[in-house]
């Protein structure tokens, strides 16, 4: 079957015609063109197609996108604002905490929704909290320094 | 590996959902979270299914309450991530926290739940094992009327429940007894990887004290048998005895007997065995140290 379902896709609603039986990320990526939606392991595992549905990180794969309908969903395209990179792309650029970049836009989503909910995490909570994203390159010590040095800014810019 | 064709029915109500349950019999599966449903309808282990029901907008599932005298309710739509961050289980009964937070990822939480992860009954769900320590009882809905099944009735074999398809019964919610004062749980999962890694065995324990003795107690185990298992000699023996270094000893002996682990990639029946026996010994100790006052 097929339906249209009314969202809100990285800050516009939308409305579109979806197969039932298509996941969010074939959706993204198939339909909606948005190609910075990873598609890995498709089964949980990696992460690399980790998207904010109503906030928090969840893995694209394992979401129907008839799932979607009066729901808030944000990708790795809808976090720049206004021309302007957030603290942890600038982050990731500046602290080289990326190689080959296909774990990128899934640990950038993660560490945004970690500090949606803990500004200030430990290490241990920023490891926790992309314990879900696989990277092969890097060896995470960069990734981790990188959403450490975001938190910071954030911080700095929010008080600013 | 895309999905196989299907109609999702985002049901609005227990009544719709569990109706067209019975309609549709063998050819639907009831999703909530779809961390388990959708890997098995990609992978094709599923066969036959035409539709998948979502519960996902029946109201009144997303609730995580705790009752003075009673206990703890988790809703069947409450999310594992909402029970692992939630202040109140976190101080009312921390191992149950701890169990969720062991789920895979941050990601698999936020969607996943604890009444999927009961319902998929797979032998070595984190859940699972405190469930059956705690004495949990799992509330659910049906045509003809819902009911409260304790949890050692709740898993029947691998991916197996009680739960009746012909009735279109579905889990509603979970209840935890309270702890009361000189009572204390706990549970370790044994696992390669510290996330993202399914337990090569779970041990999870209760214990009440009555004075210096054991008043009674229940130790549960996952991943060594065809569904989570209670450690009724170990139990016995620490049933009225006073703690000592030699009688953990004993109980983690006689719990790594009456469990029947199988040998894997993950591990050797041996090895598992063998870590239930350890893993005992901690789940006891851990649950004496963060006894109720
Ligand atoms: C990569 C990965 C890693 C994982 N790691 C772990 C791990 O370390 N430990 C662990 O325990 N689990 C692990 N899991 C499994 C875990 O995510 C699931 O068991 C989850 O908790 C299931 O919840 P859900 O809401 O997503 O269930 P769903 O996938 O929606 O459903 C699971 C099953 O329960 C049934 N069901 C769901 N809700 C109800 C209800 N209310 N009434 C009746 N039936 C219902 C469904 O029909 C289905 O059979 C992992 C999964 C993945 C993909
Ligand atoms: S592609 Fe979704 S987790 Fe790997
Ligand atoms: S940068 Fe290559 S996988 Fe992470």
């Amino acid at each position: 079957m097929k339906r249209i379902i009314r969202f809100k896709l990285n800050g516009e609603e939308v409305e579109e015609y979806v197969q039932d039986s298509i996941t969010m990320c074939d959706f993204l990526r198939k339909q909606m063109h948005l190609s910075g939606t990873k598609r890995g392991c498709e089964e949980g595992e990696c992460g690399a197609c980790t998207i904010l549905l109503d906030g928090g990180a969840i893995d694209s794969c394992l979401m129907l996108a008839a799932e979607a309908d009066g729901h808030e969903i944000v990708t790795i395209e809808g976090v720049m604002k206004d021309g302007v990179l957030h603290p942890l792309q600038r982050e990731f650029m500046d602290k080289w905490a990326l190689q080959c970049g296909f774990c990128t836009p899934g640990m950038i989503m993660s560490a945004l929704s970690l500090l949606n909910e803990n500004p200030h995490p430990t290490e241990l909570e920023i490891r926790d909290g992309i314990a879900g994203n696989l990277c092969r390159c890097t060896g995470y010590a960069k990734i981790v320094e990188a959403i450490g040095a975001a938190a910071e800014v954030m911080e700095r810019e929010a008080r600013a | 590996m895309s999905l196989p064709d299907f109609d999702f029915v985002a049901a609005k109500s227990l009544k719709e959902a569990s109706d067209l349950a019975r309609e549709r019999g063998n050819r639907c599966v009831f999703m909530a979270g779809g961390t388990d449903i959708i890997p098995l309808l990609k992978d094709n282990l599923l066969k036959g299914i035409d539709t998948v029901i979502g519960l996902e907008c029946i109201p009144e599932l997303d609730k995580l309450e705790f009752a003075d005298g009673e206990g703890l309710r988790i809703g069947a739509l409450t999310k594992l991530h909402s029970i692992q961050n939630s202040p109140l289980v976190k101080e009312k009964m921390p191992a149950v926290a701890q169990a969720a937070h062991y789920v895979a990822s941050s990601q698999i939480r936020r969607k996943g739940t604890m009444a999927g992860n009961i319902s998929n009954a797979s032998p070595s769900a984190d859940t699972a094992s405190i469930l059956l320590a705690m004495n949990a009882s799992v509330k659910t809905y049906a045509s003809g009327g819902g009911r409260t099944i304790p949890i050692g009735n709740f898993f029947t074999g691998v991916k197996k429940t009680c739960l009746e398809k012909d009735k279109g019964e579905i889990v509603t919610e979970i209840d935890i007894p309270e702890l009361k004062p000189g009572e204390g749980s706990a549970y370790y999962k044994h696992a390669v990887r510290k996330a993202m890694d399914l337990a090569i065995i779970g041990v999870a324990a209760w214990v009440k004290m009555a004075g210096r003795k054991v008043g009674d107690c229940r130790i549960a185990m996952g991943g060594v048998g065809v569904t989570p298992l209670r450690a009724f000699n170990a139990e016995k023996l620490l049933k009225g005895a006073e703690i000592t270094d030699e009688l953990l000893e004993e109980a983690g002996v006689a719990a790594s007997g009456e469990c029947h682990p199988i040998s894997d990639v993950r591990a050797s029946a041996e090895y598992r065995a063998d870590m239930v026996r350890v893993y005992t010994k901690r789940a006891i100790k851990t649950a004496l140290e963060t006894m109720k006052a």
